[in-house]
C-alpha cells in the first residue's frame, strides 16, 4: 500500500515537471511562432493580425525593400569577416594560453573576462570614445573591430576547453617523428581541435549578427545592419517583409546546423570503421 | 628535458599568444582606462570633451532625475535576476537530471529560439500584448476583465521583455553545475537519513551555488545595461541606465555624464565578479 502511494506521488510529480518544462519551453517558442505568422500578414504594417498572405515572401525576392537587402549584406560582410579574424586570433589565443607561460599572463586572461560580463554598452561607448578621440571614421571596420572584442573571449574559452591533455605528448611525438613546427600545427594541433574551432566560428557568427549594440553605437550615419534597421524601424511599426526575412533566415541557421551535425556523425563513423578495419588487420597479422 | 638555462625560443609564445594580447590591450584595456579618464573631465560646449579635470559628470549623476533612474533600473534587474533564477533553478535541474543524450537535445532545443532575431522575437511580445492583442481578447472573452488593459510601452512589459531574454544565459550556467553534481552526493545524504528537503539545503544547494551566481552574473548584469529591450518594449517611454547612457552619445552628447554612468556599471560588474571570487573560482564561471 505504502509502496502504491509512493509510486502514485512520484508519478504525479512527474508530471508537474514535465507540465513545468513544456511551459517554460512554450514561453521561448511562442515569439518565435508569433514572428513567423506575422510573416504571413495581410497588412501594411504589423499591429494586429489581418488575414493570411504570402505576398510578403515574393515581395521580399522583388527587392521591392532595397534597404532590407542592403543591411542584410551588410551584417552578413561584418559577421563572416568578424568570425574569420576572430576564429584566428582566438585559435592561436587559445593554444597560446593554455601552453606557454609569460609574464602578464593573468592580466590577459583577466581582460579576457571583461568583454563577457561587463555591459556591452560600456564596452561599445569605451570603443565609440576611442575611435572618436583618435580619429578613426565609423563604419564597416570599427563595426567589425567591436565584434571581434567580444568574439574573441568565446572563441578563446571554447577552444581552451577542447585542448585535451594529450596535447602536448602528440605535438612532441609528430616533432619526433621529424615534423616542423608549422607541418606539427597544420597537421596535429588543428585536426585535434577541429571540432572547437567549428564552435566557435558558429559561435562568433551568431553573436556577429545578432548584435544590436556594438553595430549601432560604432556605425557610421549612413550604413546599419540588420538588426539595428529592424531596432530604428521599430518606432513606425515593424512591415511583415522584415519577419518573412528573418522567419528565412532561421530556416537557413537550422538548415546549416543540421548539415554540419550530419557531417560530424559521418566523420565519426568513417574514423569508427577505419579503427575497426585497422584492429582487424593488426589482429589477423598477429 | 630542456635545460634551465638555454633560453627558450620565444617566437612561438609570441606568434600564439601576442595577436590575442595586443588585440585585448588595444580594444579592452585601454577603451575601460580612456572612459573612466573621459568620465572625470568637463563636458565640451558642442559635444566632446574638454580636458580639465572636474567631478561634474558624477555630481549629475546624482541629481534627483539620473539618481531615480539608476535606483528603477536596478530595481528592475534584481526582479528580472531573482525570476530567471526562480525559474531558472528548477528548469535546470530537470534537464539535468535526464539521461546525457536526452539533456543535451533539450539544451539544443533551448538554443534554438537564440537564433532568431531578438528584435524579432521582443516586438513578438508586443504584438501579443497589443491593446486590441490576442492577450487582450482572451481575458476579455473569459471576463476576466472588463476593457482591454495598456501592456505596450510599460514597465511591465519591459520586464516580460527582459526575463525571456535573459532567462536561458541563467539556465545554462545553473545546467552545468547541477549535471557536475554527482547522484552519490544525494544517495548518501538520503542514506544518512536526511530528508530531500535538508539535502537539497545542505548539499545541492551549495554545491551548485557556482552556478548560481554564475547565472546572477550573466543576468543582473547585462539587465542593468540593456538599452535595446527597453527601446523595443518601452517605445522610448521606459528608460533605464542604458537609454541614458546612449543617448548621452547620440543626442545629448554629454560624453563625461555617459562615461560617468558607464563608470558605475564598471564599479557593479567588479564587486560582483570580486563576490564571485570569494566563493568560486573565476576560471570555473560558467560562460557558454
Amino acid at each position: 500500500m505504502a509502496k502504491n502511494r509512493r509510486q502514485q506521488r512520484r508519478r504525479r510529480g512527474k508530471f508537474w515537471s514535465n507540465l513545468y518544462a513544456v511551459l517554460i519551453y512554450g514561453m521561448f517558442y511562442l515569439p518565435v511562432l508569433v514572428m513567423i505568422q506575422f510573416s504571413f500578414n495581410d497588412a501594411k504594417r504589423n499591429y494586429s493580425w489581418e488575414g493570411f498572405t504570402t505576398q510578403w515572401y515574393g515581395k521580399l525576392f522583388s527587392f521591392g525593400n532595397h534597404d532590407l537587402w542592403e543591411s542584410l549584406a551588410y551584417s552578413l560582410i561584418i559577421a563572416v569577416l568578424a568570425t574569420a579574424i576572430s576564429v584566428v586570433i582566438g585559435v592561436l589565443g587559445g593554444l597560446g594560453l593554455k601552453k606557454f607561460e609569460f609574464r602578464g599572463k593573468r592580466f590577459i586572461n583577466l581582460m579576457l573576462y571583461v568583454p563577457i560580463v561587463v555591459p556591452e554598452i560600456v564596452l561599445a561607448v569605451a570603443m565609440l570614445i576611442i575611435f572618436m578621440t583618435v580619429g578613426i571614421k565609423l563604419g564597416l571596420g570599427t563595426i567589425v573591430v567591436g565584434h571581434c572584442t567580444f568574439c574573441i573571449p568565446y572563441a578563446v574559452v571554447t577552444i581552451k576547453g577542447r585542448i585535451s591533455g594529450d596535447n602536448d605528448t602528440l605535438q612532441e611525438a609528430s616533432m619526433d617523428l621529424g615534423a616542423n613546427r608549422v607541418q606539427t600545427f597544420w597537421r596535429v594541433t588543428i585536426p585535434s581541435i577541429l571540432p572547437g574551432i567549428t564552435s566557435a566560428a558558429f559561435l562568433s557568427f551568431t553573436l556577429s549578427i545578432d548584435d544590436v549594440i556594438m553595430s549601432n553605437m560604432l556605425a557610421s550615419a549612413r550604413q546599419s545592419t540588420l538588426p539595428v534597421l529592424i531596432l530604428s524601424v521599430n518606432r513606425t511599426g515593424i512591415t511583415p517583409d522584415i519577419n518573412a526575412l528573418t522567419t528565412i533566415m532561421v530556416a537557413v541557421m537550422l538548415l546549416g546546423l543540421l548539415v554540419l551535425n550530419l557531417i560530424r556523425r559521418a566523420l565519426r563513423k568513417r574514423e569508427e570503421r577505419l579503427e575497426a578495419a585497422e584492429r582487424l588487420s593488426v589482429s589477423s597479422g598477429q | 628535458m630542456s635545460t634551465p638555462r638555454r633560453k627558450r625560443n620565444p617566437l612561438p609564445a609570441i606568434a600564439q599568444a601576442g595577436p590575442v594580447s595586443l588585440w585585448m590591450i588595444l580594444f579592452v584595456t585601454l577603451p575601460m582606462l580612456f572612459i573612466i579618464y573621459i568620465s572625470f573631465m568637463t563636458r565640451g560646449t558642442f559635444g566632446g570633451v574638454e580636458y580639465t579635470p572636474t567631478l561634474e559628470a558624477y555630481k549629475t549623476m546624482m541629481d534627483a532625475t539620473y539618481f531615480a533612474v539608476i535606483l528603477k533600473s536596478l530595481q528592475v534587474a534584481v526582479v528580472t535576476t531573482l525570476v530567471c533564477l526562480l525559474l531558472g533553478y528548477p528548469f535546470a535541474y530537470f534537464i539535468a537530471r535526464k539521461p546525457p543524450e536526452t539533456a543535451s537535445r533539450l539544451i539544443m532545443l533551448l538554443m534554438i529560439p537564440l537564433w532568431t532575431n531578438s528584435l524579432m522575437r521582443l516586438n513578438a511580445w508586443m504584438l501579443l500584448f497589443q491593446t486590441n492583442g490576442p492577450v487582450n481578447k482572451f481575458l476579455l472573452s473569459a471576463g476576466l476583465i472588463h476593457s482591454p488593459i495598456t501592456f505596450i510601452y510599460t514597465d511591465g512589459l519591459v520586464l516580460l521583455g527582459l526575463i525571456t531574454n535573459f532567462l536561458p544565459f541563467a539556465v545554462l550556467p545553473m545546467y552545468s553545475s547541477i549535471e557536475k553534481l554527482q547522484t552519490a552526493m544525494l544517495e548518501a545524504s538520503a542514506d544518512l537519513g536526511a530528508k530531500p528537503s535538508v539535502t537539497f539545503r545542505k548539499v545541492t544547494l551549495p554545491l551548485t551555488f557556482p552556478g548560481i551566481f554564475s547565472a546572477i552574473i550573466l543576468t543582473f548584469i547585462p539587465a542593468l545595461g540593456t538599452y535595446t529591450i527597453t527601446d523595443m518594449l518601452g517605445g522610448g517611454k521606459v528608460l533605464y541606465i542604458g537609454n541614458i547612457i546612449k543617448n548621452q552619445f547620440g543626442t545629448i552628447r554629454n560624453w563625461p555624464l555617459g562615461a560617468a554612468l558607464s563608470v558605475l556599471l564598471l564599479v557593479i560588474t567588479a564587486l560582483l565578479i570580486f563576490l564571485y571570487s570569494r566563493f568560486a573560482r573565476i576560471e570555473d564561471m560558467e560562460v557558454l
